[in-house]
């Protein structure tokens, strides 16, 4: 579920080594940011742009659809051990068409990204391909004479998993969407 | 009825009064509306002076500013003062015309990504896409413009939209999910700063250009005179703080901080124990060498911008609102501990010492010659401190900010957080646009001043009765003196020369021309050129090689101040 960042006002005067703890919140590992925007055109300019003039950097970013067609979610990782966090979503807030902003926590969300590797598979290595593939529950979605195509779906740490797996089979191509993610039980993310 | 004819409408709506623009091909509709529209418009010389122009205005009235400008050239020519309005939170709203739709994207005659372009240097943006959209995002402009913390918005209408005929119903409402600026204040922070401030043995309030943007300053004076609280303001903020009282000094008015602010000031935040920010965002300009800024200091910091808070430099009580609610309730939760304002007499003794031993000042010439810090002190006599005083860039600008004190806000218009050269002219005319009852001068820089002098025109044919005092040294005199400082006196590419000669220039735009040299006769002459009828440009020849003084240089502690 995570904490809503950037709310302004509402924290208790913390010790001055909480605050330069939190002013420089390096926290050392990878935030994933869920953002709720108003689907307006330009609306990932304003966000990538921001991002770009404040020396933030984007590690993944999906967008996509909600249930309301009013309104999109984009979800994208921040490397929390070079970016203040705070200040990315303090800056976030103030987009307009930006309307809340969650800080996943990693032990409350589920988070997936899919993946298609292009493998070459000729004859023998083909067999022991397929069965790394079923090991990943990875699904093989195109075969031709000298190449086999995998789709496979996870957390970024199986999907590198299984970079490492094939690579050494001779790796054509990979594509990967950047992750989703989604908070665990019944509150909304 | 068009698009366009609604936009008067909204305009009206939201109390415009006068709008600075220039037109072109593509909105060329939007001028015909203003035929009959029943809103007065000044044609502008050049789109910078036109937004410039509004800038002053809106920080001269607390108004929100307007400026229009054409596709292409005259949208690109906005965006110096669009960034200026967002460093400084002006409320400015930038009305731009745009290519046909179906040319959108082809590289249309006098087609630019306006809205691409501007992003990073506004507020917010609308790119009309249905002529049925406008009303609604005029009154959204203006709602982000004037509230929270106040910013330029630009309005981007396509040329065809803004002639097709629409069914035009007044918006009395704004629907903006994603922007909810908080303004009131957490009350358990406002107690805690209170005791905090209560507890503090050598607190000092740092005020910035929020206060005069949130209209606080008589809740800043309230707040700081319910104890002896020394005050000390931002560039921006001067005039939050009444500098002078009845012709004297205000006793709790430490001067302007930061790089060529007061010695006292400055001093007074390094050995602070608390420090109370409000509406100031800790530029490096008041800062210096941020890991020795105000070592021993704990900080309360006030600002409707949350982003501000603990950006550069940590918060122990931050506090989320509009300076002036917050201020004013600040002001309760103190007066209702009762704090014993004995224990400040140390901390004003310490304060008192510095006073006494750095006054602010400088060694004035012994004949004729004008020293440039005079040459304020007389605009001062002069306009017995009571004009709204604009200014350009540079070392004027720094000698304008010390000397004049400023007894009231919105009277000292600049540009702060960008730096822009050629500001002051045009403002100082959106200012006497918006208040034509007051005196209102522009000091501006020799080299300042040509960068938008061409707005003298505009002056001249709308009877604008600005008073130009070029404060005129013949040098690009803060890059000069920066070269004689830290770059072992090489000059490179400062001298101007003595060209244009003003007088002629002045006389060439209709706009009464004078040249001052003689430091005994300059306050009647500056009353004169006050008195005369209309835009005055006055070339005050002062001392080539001034520095300005006192300074911390770039990158350095309050404690290494020079001069």
């Amino acid at each position: 579920m995570g904490t809503i960042m950037g709310e302004p006002g509402t924290k208790e005067p913390l010790s001055l080594e909480e605050l330069h703890a939190a002013t420089n919140m390096r926290t050392g590992r990878k935030h994933v940011l869920s953002i709720l925007v108003e689907n307006k055109s330009g609306v990932l300019t304003r966000i990538a742009g921001l991002f770009a003039r404040r020396g933030f950097n984007i590690s993944t970013l999906t967008v996509g659809p909600t249930d309301d067609v009013q309104i999109s979610r984009v979800t994208l990782t921040v490397d929390g051990a070079l970016h203040p966090i705070d200040q990315v979503t303090k800056q976030l807030h103030k987009l307009v068409n930006v309307l809340k902003i969650r800080d996943l926590e990693p032990a409350d969300t589920v988070a997936r990204e899919l993946a298609l590797f292009k493998v070459t598979a000729d004859g023998v290595q083909r067999g022991e391909l397929l069965q790394i593939a079923e090991i990943f529950r990875g699904k093989v979605v195109d075969v031709t004479k000298r190449a086999i195509i995998i789709e496979v779906t996870g957390t970024t740490e199986k999907i590198e998993a299984f970079e490492t797996m094939v690579r050494p089979f001779g790796l054509i191509e990979m594509m990967r969407t950047g992750e989703i993610a989604i908070s665990r039980g019944r509150t909304e993310t | 009825m068009r698009a366009v004819d609604a936009l008067m409408e909204c305009l009206k709506a939201e109390g415009v009064d006068v709008v600075f623009g220039l037109p072109g091909g593509a909105n060329l509709p939007t001028y015909d509306a203003f035929v009959n529209g029943g809103i007065r418009h000044i044609l502008v010389r050049h789109e910078a002076g036109g937004g410039h122009a509004a800038e002053g205005y809106a920080k001269a009235t607390g108004k929100v500013g307007v400026a229009f400008a054409t596709s292409g050239p005259g949208a690109t020519n906005l965006i110096t003062p669009m960034c200026d309005a967002m460093m400084d939170s002006v409320p400015v709203v930038f009305i731009t015309g745009q290519v046909r739709t179906d040319l959108l994207g082809t590289d249309g005659f006098q087609e630019a990504d306006t809205i691409g372009i501007t992003m990073p240097v506004v507020k917010h943006s609308f790119m009309i896409q249905h002529p049925q959209e406008l009303p609604r995002a005029i009154h959204e402009a203006f709602h982000i413009a004037r509230t929270g913390r106040p910013g330029p918005v630009l309005i981007d209408i396509p040329q065809d939209l803004s002639r097709a005929e629409i069914d035009y119903e007044p918006v009395s409402d704004v629907r903006l999910p994603g922007y909810q600026p908080k303004i009131e204040g957490n009350q358990k922070q406002i107690r805690q700063a209170a005791k905090a401030l209560a507890a503090a043995q050598r607190p000092v309030i740092y005020a910035g250009g929020g206060v005069v943007n949130a209209n606080a300053s008589a809740e800043l004076t309230e707040f700081a005179t319910c104890d002896r609280f020394p005050v000390t303001c931002t560039l921006m903020g001067l005039g939050a703080f009444p500098a002078r009282v009845d012709g004297t000094a205000h006793p709790q008015w430490l001067g302007m901080l930061g790089m060529h602010g007061t010695r006292t000031a400055n001093y007074a935040m390094d050995e602070a124990d608390l420090i109370c920010a409000v509406g100031a965002r800790f530029d490096d300009r008041i800062t210096g060498k941020l890991s020795e800024f105000a070592p021993r200091a704990k900080f309360i910091h006030i600002d409707v911008d949350p982003a501000e808070i603990s950006k550069n430099v940590p918060a122990h009580i931050p506090i989320v609102g509009d300076a002036r609610n917050v201020l004013a309730k600040l002001a309760i939760e103190y007066r209702a501990i009762g704090a014993d304002p004995g224990r400040l007499g140390a901390w004003w003794s310490r304060i008192e010492g510095w006073r006494a031993k750095h006054p602010l000042g400088f060694e004035d010439s012994t004949d004729s010659e004008i020293k440039p810090q005079y040459m304020i002190q007389a605009l001062h006599e002069a306009t017995g401190g009571e004009a709204i005083v604009t200014s350009d860039v540079g070392q004027h600008q720094m000698w304008a900010a010390q000397y004049y004190d400023f007894p009231a806000p919105r009277r000292w218009i600049n540009s702060g957080g960008l730096g822009t050269m050629g500001f002051g002219l045009p403002a100082a005319m959106g200012a006497a646009v918006g208040c034509p009852d007051r005196v209102v001068c522009c000091i501006a820089g020799d080299g300042s001043v040509q960068m938008n002098a061409q707005e003298l025109a505009t002056c001249a044919q709308n009877e604008i009765p600005i008073k130009v005092f070029i404060m005129n040294n013949g040098y690009l005199g803060m890059v000069r003196q920066w070269q004689e400082l830290f770059w072992d006196g090489k000059y490179s590419h400062v001298d101007m020369g003595e060209f244009p000669d003003f007088v002629k220039l002045a006389e060439a735009y209709g706009v009464t021309g004078m040249r001052f040299t003689d430091k005994s006769t300059l306050v009647d002459d500056m009353k004169r050129a006050i008195a005369t009828k209309g835009p005055v440009l006055v070339d005050v020849r002062v001392t080539r090689e001034e520095n300005t003084y006192p300074m911390i240089p770039a990158g350095q502690a309050a404690r290494e101040m020079v001069g």
